[in-house]
């Protein structure tokens, strides 16, 4: 009965809702086995698995998915811990560690450390640790704690972008720096969260800096010597965006000549947002990278009228060159803070009795969307949460049918926006498992309330111009970690948790998932029918991303980092004072209560079987 | 006697009403000539001796006028970006009784004038010196370092309601249509 209270299963069922409703959990405590999905084992090849994690999802297609098979739906409840390791910091730790060549490497918050340790001796002591000194001035640019994503092995190297605006090359079994890029300049409000993704000899990192009136851009950087190699910006000229005779966006809203200018007031487009600070995929066959970019500047609307190409949407570009392929706006015009950066699952999936190339992306704006990645056409959009600030997705035009009554404008107090701004899934990424075909995704259940202020241009100064509130959304629990079917397109199962599920997911062989709350447990579940496996408190709450690995000893080891913090987290780690409801963004709100059930610190936790 | 006392009383308030609407101007700022150097950040004084006392008791620059304008220039320098209204985000709450930098209005000051490195932006050359300590009047109203006569009245915060978890009627009646707030079960 859990289930009916999703309130996009229960218009037809509100006799259950009340039944559901109060027996409601909000916290993630251990759960009976609820119900099953029918499996769908997915018929698309997978990418060889050598028991490493040598970049941010483990693989190109972004699965996040282990063909490792040792620890399983039998055994996990055995799982106890094989070491630990204080990563020194106090923000919130959202990378995935990295294992390559019998060695862990974690990335920290800033200041954006980079430890080895040796995982052929009992405890993994460290073998070295790098520091590249990022200007402290930076963290009064970073809008939303001081988070590090993560980053991608190469060639020896171990690559990965600071706070302050650098992307370094480290070699991966002395520590020592082999190159230092400086791709953005504080001073204008850019840093960088996102972790470094490798594509072939390239490594790609964006900015963060949608709050600062940032322009967004995606680098290539050569992965040997940090030069660069192409640049792409998301608002602006043709010609600085990449657009070029090969840009063939699908729907008619997305072509033009220079959308980024025509679609802005004068100038605007210059402190437009659109960055790029979450994930990347790659298609080899097709040699395409897709990265979203994210919401325009400033948050409030009416300043900025028109589309905002080329925010809060997705492009598909050459790997080589940076060239656009094609483009698809999400959220054309955002009204809500929907950045559009979240993961994109490359899938080979049966549609209407055809193979199709598909990505597919569980959007912040409440949809997953199911795209033709080699055109960019949508095949679906299907809500996964509660959403009242559109109606769905126009698919003859492919634009999302906005509430004109939750519209800001000026004062007015938009009530019940939801999903709030940081969507029903922000950044923390999702899992895929082959052996299920059900996507894990771990998300939010806000609502928010929105006023627009004015607001001016201060170069490397906030560009916001609204006062929000957020709060938990129906039911009363700020999170959910559920199970998606992609074929047929709708939930299978899913567990409420009291506080946004800010972890990213990570999905086994052994049909095991597991994931993290930020109240600190760690959590391993049942991949067919969700039933909880294992649980393990940990020192501080999640909001980092699970992996598993082979160990030099042949057996497989989880890992996962705890060190509460980021958007979510931030009125822990920065000590928010929740009378003002507008703290953060508006985020303090609707996480008031966490400092009731966590505190900050970091440590990295990694669990084996007996 | 008595027209006399409700006289006296009338004057006395009104006396008291000229002090707190007292304008401040740039040239009358008693700390236009304090140089933030002087300003002392340490609770420590080595040989036992206290440094000199560098300033004056503040009692000018925190009228209700200054306060009010401070709250607007607070906006409009985009303070409230990373402080939001007191409760913090990017910058530290400046509503609760922590003070990393000190709360005398002379470190306040220097503060929002040379920055600190963890973060905060040196305002100085960019903030006219009696906005400084007018947004410095705002700031200490937050925390109620202010007498309550001085401090504003009204926040211009979203005015929402105050519950964390409020979930708003506009939601639930979209999914249980009929159903008042009241019934719904608890």
């Amino acid at each position: 009965m859990r289930r009916a209270c999703r309130p996009i299963f229960v218009f037809f069922a509100v006799a259950a809702l009340f039944v559901g409703c109060n027996s409601r959990s909000h916290t993630s405590q251990p759960e009976n086995p609820p119900h099953g999905g029918v499996m769908q084992p997915y018929a698309g090849k997978l990418p060889p698995d050598d028991g490493q994690w040598t970049m941010p999802a483990k693989d190109y297609g972004a699965y996040r998915y282990s063909q490792l098979d040792q620890i399983n739906t039998s055994n996990a409840k055995d799982l106890k811990l094989a070491f630990t390791f204080s990563t020194g910091t106090t923000n919130g730790l959202e990378a995935a560690p990295l294992v390559v060549n019998n060695t862990m490497y974690i990335i920290t918050s800033f200041p954006n450390m980079l430890y080895a340790l040796d995982l052929t001796k009992p405890g993994a002591p460290m073998k070295w640790a790098y520091d590249p000194k990022p200007v402290a001035s930076a963290k009064g640019v970073a809008c939303c704690d001081l988070v590090n994503r993560g980053g991608s092995y190469y060639n020896g190297k171990i690559i990965y972008a600071t706070l302050d605006g650098y992307v370094v090359g480290v070699n991966a079994n002395d520590g020592h720096e082999v190159w230092k890029t400086k791709v953005g300049d504080i001073n204008i409000g850019e840093t960088i969260t996102m972790a470094a993704q490798v594509v072939k000899d390239k490594v790609l990192v964006g900015n963060s800096g949608g709050e600062f009136g940032v322009r967004g851009w995606i680098v290539a950087l050569n992965a040997d010597t940090g030069k660069l190699v192409w640049k792409a910006y998301n608002t602006g000229p043709d010609k600085d965006v990449l657009i070029g005779l090969r840009f063939k966006p699908f729907y008619d809203m997305d072509k033009g000549k220079d959308l980024g200018v025509s679609t802005w007031n004068p100038d605007q487009w210059k402190i437009g947002g659109g960055n790029v600070w979450g994930w990347i995929a790659y298609d080899p066959d097709l040699n395409i990278v897709y990265h979203g970019t994210g919401n325009p500047g400033p948050w409030n609307p009416d300043e900025r009228p028109g589309d905002n190409k080329w925010t809060s949407g997705i492009f598909a570009r050459d790997a080589d060159t940076g060239e656009a392929l094609w483009y698809y706006q999400w959220s054309p015009h955002d009204m809500h803070d929907y950045d559009g950066i979240n993961e994109q699952i490359l899938l080979d999936l049966p549609i209407d009795g055809k193979t199709r190339k598909v990505l597919v992306r569980p959007e912040r704006n409440g949809y997953i969307y199911v795209l033709d990645r080699t055109t960019g056409e949508v095949l679906s959009a299907t809500p996964y949460g509660h959403i009242t600030t559109s109606s769905g997705v126009d698919l003859k035009t492919g634009r999302l049918k906005v509430n004109e009554e939750l519209k800001p404008s000026p004062g007015k107090v938009v009530h019940g926006a939801c999903p709030a701004a940081p969507g029903v899934k922000d950044w923390n990424p999702s899992a895929f498992s082959p052996k299920t075909g059900f996507l894990y995704l771990p998300h939010n259940n806000l609502c928010m309330d929105w006023e627009s202020v004015e607001t001016g241009y201060i170069a490397g100064t906030p560009y916001v111009g609204a006062d929000v509130k957020m709060y938990p959304g129906p039911g009363g629990n700020g999170g959910v970690f559920s199970a998606w079917d992609p074929i047929n397109k709708k939930e299978v199962w899913h567990f409420d948790d009291r506080f946004p599920v800010w972890s990213g997911a990570l999905a086994t062989a052994g049909n095991v998932v597991f994931y993290g709350t930020m109240d600190g447990w760690f959590i391993a579940r049942d991949a067919q029918d969700g039933h909880e496996l294992w649980r393990f408190k940990t020192g501080s709450g999640i909001i980092g991303q699970p992996i598993t690995y082979k160990g030099p000893d042949g057996k497989q080891y989880v890992a996962i980092l705890s060190g509460v913090g980021g958007w979510a987290g931030a009125v822990v780690t920065g000590g928010l004072d929740v009378r003002d409801p507008t703290a953060a963004l508006g985020f303090a709100n609707a996480t008031a209560e966490l400092p009731k059930y966590t505190n900050k610190g970091g440590m990295l936790y990694v669990f084996q079987l007996p | 006697m008595k027209s006399i006392s409700v006289a006296a009383l009338l004057l006395l308030s009104l006396l008291a009403g000229c002090a707190r609407e007292k304008r401040s101007y740039q040239d009358q700022s008693p700390y236009v000539e304090q140089a933030p150097d002087k300003v002392v950040q340490s609770d420590l004084h080595p040989g036992m001796m206290p440094p000199p006392s560098s300033y004056e008791k503040n009692v000018y620059a925190e009228s209700a006028y200054d306060v009010a304008e401070g709250q607007k220039l607070f906006e409009q320098y985009h303070c409230s970006g990373c402080h939001f209204h007191g409760g913090g985000g990017i910058g530290p709450p400046l509503m609760d009784s922590d003070w990393i930098y000190g709360s005398d209005p002379q470190n306040i000051r220097a503060t929002i004038l040379e920055g600190r490195p963890n973060g905060m932006p040196s305002f100085r050359g960019k903030i006219a010196d009696h906005q400084v300590w007018e947004i410095v009047a705002y700031v200490r109203s937050l925390s109620g370092l202010l007498p309550k006569d001085v401090s504003p009245g009204r926040s211009d915060q979203i005015s929402l309601g105050t519950t964390p978890q409020q979930t708003h009627p506009q939601y639930e009646k979209k999914e249980q249509p009929g159903l008042n707030r009241e019934e719904k079960p608890k």
